[in-house]
């Protein structure tokens, strides 16, 4: 306990394995993205004090993590939200930057009403703001109320992580923001969300029922699904890489989702392994995302647009930001032998392990089918960073501005050469990270008898991610090398076959014809609009111009919040005949107060 | 030390052995079609000196296209040749079972179609990305259907590891056979008919473009490059087929030295026996427009799904 800033306010602090871990993840990215703002920053038109700004939210970060109690959590978690909205903010003459921030600030706010609703229920259960008293008071509470905390935590704390159908403010904050801002953001502050969450179903509350299990299942499952789905109709880098997030906090939340589930149905092995599958992930997210985000931020200032459209041939002029961004693509496309793969090796497991050993088909059907919509994931996470990576970096350049694109510097390219050494090295050490992690987590979270983590599933399945990157470019070297027995060969250098004519830039596929057939393929979720426009030359019936615009249409904005603000405004519309602005008015209703006042107290 | 130069020499002999017979899967399946419909087909051996030309020829590449373009073909190969380890087909183990089970199995799918298809991007030409773009949609589909029905056997197994449920099945012999499995066994081979580019999901005979998929990822490769391309896809179709074998009918393995050459005739015949399958299959049915693919797709993922609920309910 230390003395607080102010008399009479004291703030309690506390570091277990979960605090210990979120803070490594917290420093280690903070660290290397606040390097590549030293290089990146100076394309942003920054404002004084955005450096400070930018240390305060690591700092806020840092103190939700190692928060105490109640009060000393949400001034962290509030200076959180609050620092990263005025970071948003840094270009804030832009009309969507603006709106942008705005829709975040309004989102987090309802997040936090959410997450004071379920403090306050288990303050009043426990008679205390001090968390470890509402660890100690866990089991006495009534089981209904513990119902009622934990979907008031989800809401809130799900919002924060970016849950589906709590998402829509993170597409649109993530992209405004300065790249190491949202890397940061992307990388880290979501992953709090996931921290709060665990903290609520493993340490504040008792093993509950079920369903809470089932609940995380299956927003995870939309969250990975949707997200992807809608990170491939996105042309805008660093948008799709937001609704990657969205599809990666999906990821976890499976894991999150099987292990509250193992909890309640008393499967000690399987809340262990599922818990290791979503810190990991945990982990190798705020690796990969905060590379690509600062990849995506090195395209934005080298060519000026995030637009795929514009972008191509990069890999000849950016090539070390070329390779970093290869890695951190297929590490979050889940290929291996990357860190991406090991995680999600290990909640593949922990669904189908979980699947064999629950007692009900219901509750053993979840699990195998969210492993399902894992794997269309995964599959369609390959999909969308071949066509990020393929149509930035690969081919003709789009535009005069990505023709003349120059590599980044040394302050932008270090940070983004470690990360992706970073991805290889999780990838490579899964074993002995994960054993770390499990002995991390508090003792309390885990049974004694599970049995000890490593990349060994407990009935069968094994990956050893060394072995098979060891195999890989010995198989590779072999299948480029052999052939050279047969004698020598040349390779002659000619143009690309475009059915006789010179190879143009228009001629290449486009991201959005890329995603034509999964457009098509999901067009029933997606809901694509077609808008084509043909326009004649005056007074004939020659064509002078088609214009062809594709979009998908927003479901969630549309009938979740458009339908919900419209509510806000009628209910505003019935106040405001009370607040009519006249003095007269108001001084009838301080005197019809005051009468009542007086009739009460009389 | 000697333990492990004989299992490095066991793991290099599974792999001569699938890279010897890929192409002669490919003839037979050539030959059985060119049967039925009743034209006199190129010789069985004719794939192997197609890959024999082709290693031997000067290539001709793109001056837009960049290293991916030149190092695809060996991760594409070289994630087929590590998969072609994890599979029981000769003796159980697998050679490299202890390093990867049936979900690092699909990884290395996705990772060679990770490489394929940023090649078909690389030189810029339109069909080239038709091709990837197809690609990376069916696969998007054809993969739950896979990992569904990998998990309806897992289930029955306990674990995901392949040499683990070749041995289950081995054991159980008969009484392994539940309508389960048969939905799975189902699932799989149409996710496996898609995934070889067979009709009615793509065609591998064709290169008019309106059709393509696997080959408009290849179009701009020639000779050297495109011969361990076109052995490696011929790798990946048998190891497909050994995937079937492994999950579905793993007898007749060896249990020694002496017994080598006998599991070696009997993948053989399995081999063609599948093949016979595939030709049929492909003879008698029309190939499908690219939108009806997710169709069929989605059948199988029901199909495995329904072998997980009949799995799970029945038990």
């Amino acid at each position: 306990m230390l003395p607080g800033p102010l008399p009479g306010l004291v703030l309690t602090w506390q570091i277990d394995g979960l605090s210990a871990f979120f803070a490594l993840v917290i420093l280690s990215i903070s660290a290397v993205t606040g390097i590549y703002a030293l290089g990146n920053g100076r394309h942003h038109a920054s404002f004084p004090g955005s450096g400070g700004l930018y240390l305060l939210f690591v700092f806020a970060m840092l103190g939700v993590v190692v928060a105490g109690d109640a009060f000393t959590f949400l001034i962290a978690w509030e200076t959180m939200s609050l620092v990263s909205f005025a970071l948003v903010l840094t270009e804030h003459r832009r009309e969507e930057v603006r709106r942008a921030a705005w829709v975040y600030l309004v989102m987090t706010h309802t997040a936090t009403a959410f997450i004071v609703s379920a403090f306050l229920l288990l303050a009043r259960g426990s008679g205390s703001l001090v968390f470890a008293e509402w660890t100690a008071h866990a089991s006495a509470s009534d089981a209904g109320i513990a119902s009622v905390i934990f979907v008031l935590g989800l809401v809130g704390f799900g919002t924060k992580a970016g849950m589906i159908p709590l998402h829509i403010w993170l597409p649109q904050a993530h992209p405004v923001a300065p790249a190491h801002v949202s890397a940061l953001m992307s990388g880290v502050m979501i992953k709090l969300g996931i921290y709060g969450l665990l903290r609520l179903s493993f340490d504040w509350l008792a093993p509950g029922p079920a369903w809470w299990g089932a609940l995380i299942l299956g927003l995870g499952a939309a969250s990975a699904v949707l997200g992807v789905l809608y990170a491939l109709m996105e042309h805008d880098l660093k948008r799709l890489l937001a609704y990657h997030s969205v599809e990666n906090i999906g990821i976890i939340l499976l894991g999150v989702g099987a292990a509250v589930m193992a909890r309640a149905l008393g499967l000690g092995a399987i809340v262990a392994l599922a818990l290791s599958a979503a810190l990991f992930h945990v982990a190798n997210h705020a690796t990969f995302k905060a590379l690509l985000f600062m990849g995506a931020g090195a395209i934005d200032s080298a060519v000026g647009t995030r637009d795929l459209e514009r972008l191509g041939g990069l890999v000849r002029r950016m090539p070390f930001t070329a390779l970093s961004f290869l890695v951190g693509s297929a590490a979050i496309s889940a290929l291996p032998p990357l860190n991406g793969f090991a995680s999600e090796w290990l909640t593949f497991q922990s669904l189908l392990q979980l699947g064999r050993l629950a007692d009900e088909p219901q509750t053993a059907l979840l699990p195998l089918l969210a492993g399902g919509a894992l794997a269309l994931t995964g599959a369609l996470a390959v999909a969308c960073f071949v066509k990020a990576f393929g149509v930035s970096f690969l081919a003709l350049p789009r535009s005069t501005q990505a023709a003349a694109a120059r590599e980044v510097g040394a302050l932008e390219l270090i940070p983004m050469a470690t990360l992706a050494l970073l991805c290889i090295a999780l990838g490579l050490a899964a074993v002995p990270v994960v054993t770390a992690i499990g002995s991390l987590v508090p003792a309390a979270m885990l049974p004694h008898d599970g049995p000890a983590l490593g990349l060994a599933a407990p009935a069968g399945g094994r990956l050893v991610l060394p072995g098979i990157a060891l195999a890989l470019p010995t198989f590779g070297a072999l299948a480029l090398l052999l052939p050279r027995l047969l004698g020598p060969v040349r390779a002659r250098v000619a143009e690309t076959w475009a059915c006789g004519i010179a190879l143009q830039p228009v001629h290449e596929y486009t991201a959005m014809a890329f995603a034509k057939p999964i457009r098509l393929m999901f067009r029933d979720i997606v809901r694509p609009v077609r808008d084509i426009g043909v326009v004649h030359r005056s007074g004939t019936r020659f064509v002078a111009s088609v214009h062809y615009r594709s979009h998908i249409a927003p479901i969630f904005e549309r009938y979740v919040y458009e339908a919900l603000t419209d509510r806000l405004v009628a209910m505003a519309r019935v106040v405001r005949t009370l607040q009519n602005g006249s003095l007269q008015t108001y001084l009838a209703y301080l005197f019809a107060a005051l009468l009542v006042a007086l009739v009460l107290a009389r | 030390m000697s333990e492990a130069v004989t299992a490095a020499g066991l793991a290099f002999l599974q792999l001569a052995v699938f890279l010897a017979l890929a192409p002669g899967v490919n003839g037979l399946i050539k030959q059985i079609k060119a049967l039925l419909q009743g034209r006199r087909g190129p010789p069985l051996l004719q794939p192997y000196f197609d890959i024999f030309k082709l290693l031997r020829k000067d290539s001709v590449v793109s001056d837009h296209a960049s290293a991916v373009f030149r190092w695809a073909p060996a991760v594409y190969a070289a994630a087929f040749a590590t998969a072609a380890l994890l599979l029981p087909v000769l003796w159980i183990p697998a050679p490299l079972a202890g390093w990867g089970d049936a979900l690092a199995l699909v990884g290395l799918f996705a990772l060679a179609r990770f490489a394929l298809a940023l090649a078909g991007l690389d030189t810029g030409s339109a069909f080239g990305g038709m091709g990837s773009s197809r690609e990376v949609a069916v696969a998007a589909l054809a993969e739950p259907a896979i990992l569904l029905a990998l998990f309806a056997v897992a289930w029955r197994s306990g674990g995901t590891d392949l040499s683990g449920m070749s041995a289950w099945l081995q054991t159980h012999g008969a009484a392994a056979l539940a309508p389960s499995q048969l939905l799975a066994a189902g699932a799989l081979v149409i996710a496996v008919i898609a995934e070889t580019g067979r009709v009615p999901a793509d065609n591998p005979d064709t290169h008019l473009e309106l059709t393509m998929i696997h080959e408009g990822m290849l179009l701009e490769y020639s000779g050297r490059p495109l011969g361990i391309l076109m052995w490696a896809s011929l790798l990946k179709q048998t190891v497909l087929f050994a995937l079937l074998i492994a999950l579905f009918f793993p007898f007749g393995l060896a249990s020694s030295a002496a017994e080598l050459p006998l599991a070696l005739a009997v993948l053989v015949l399995k081999l063609g026996a599948l093949g016979l399958m595939m030709s049929l299959v492909e003879s008698s049915s029309a190939k499908l427009r690219i939108l009806k693919v997710p169709e069929l797709l989605g059948a199988a993922s029901a199909l495995a799904l329904l072998a997980l609920v009949a799995e799970v309910v029945v038990g």
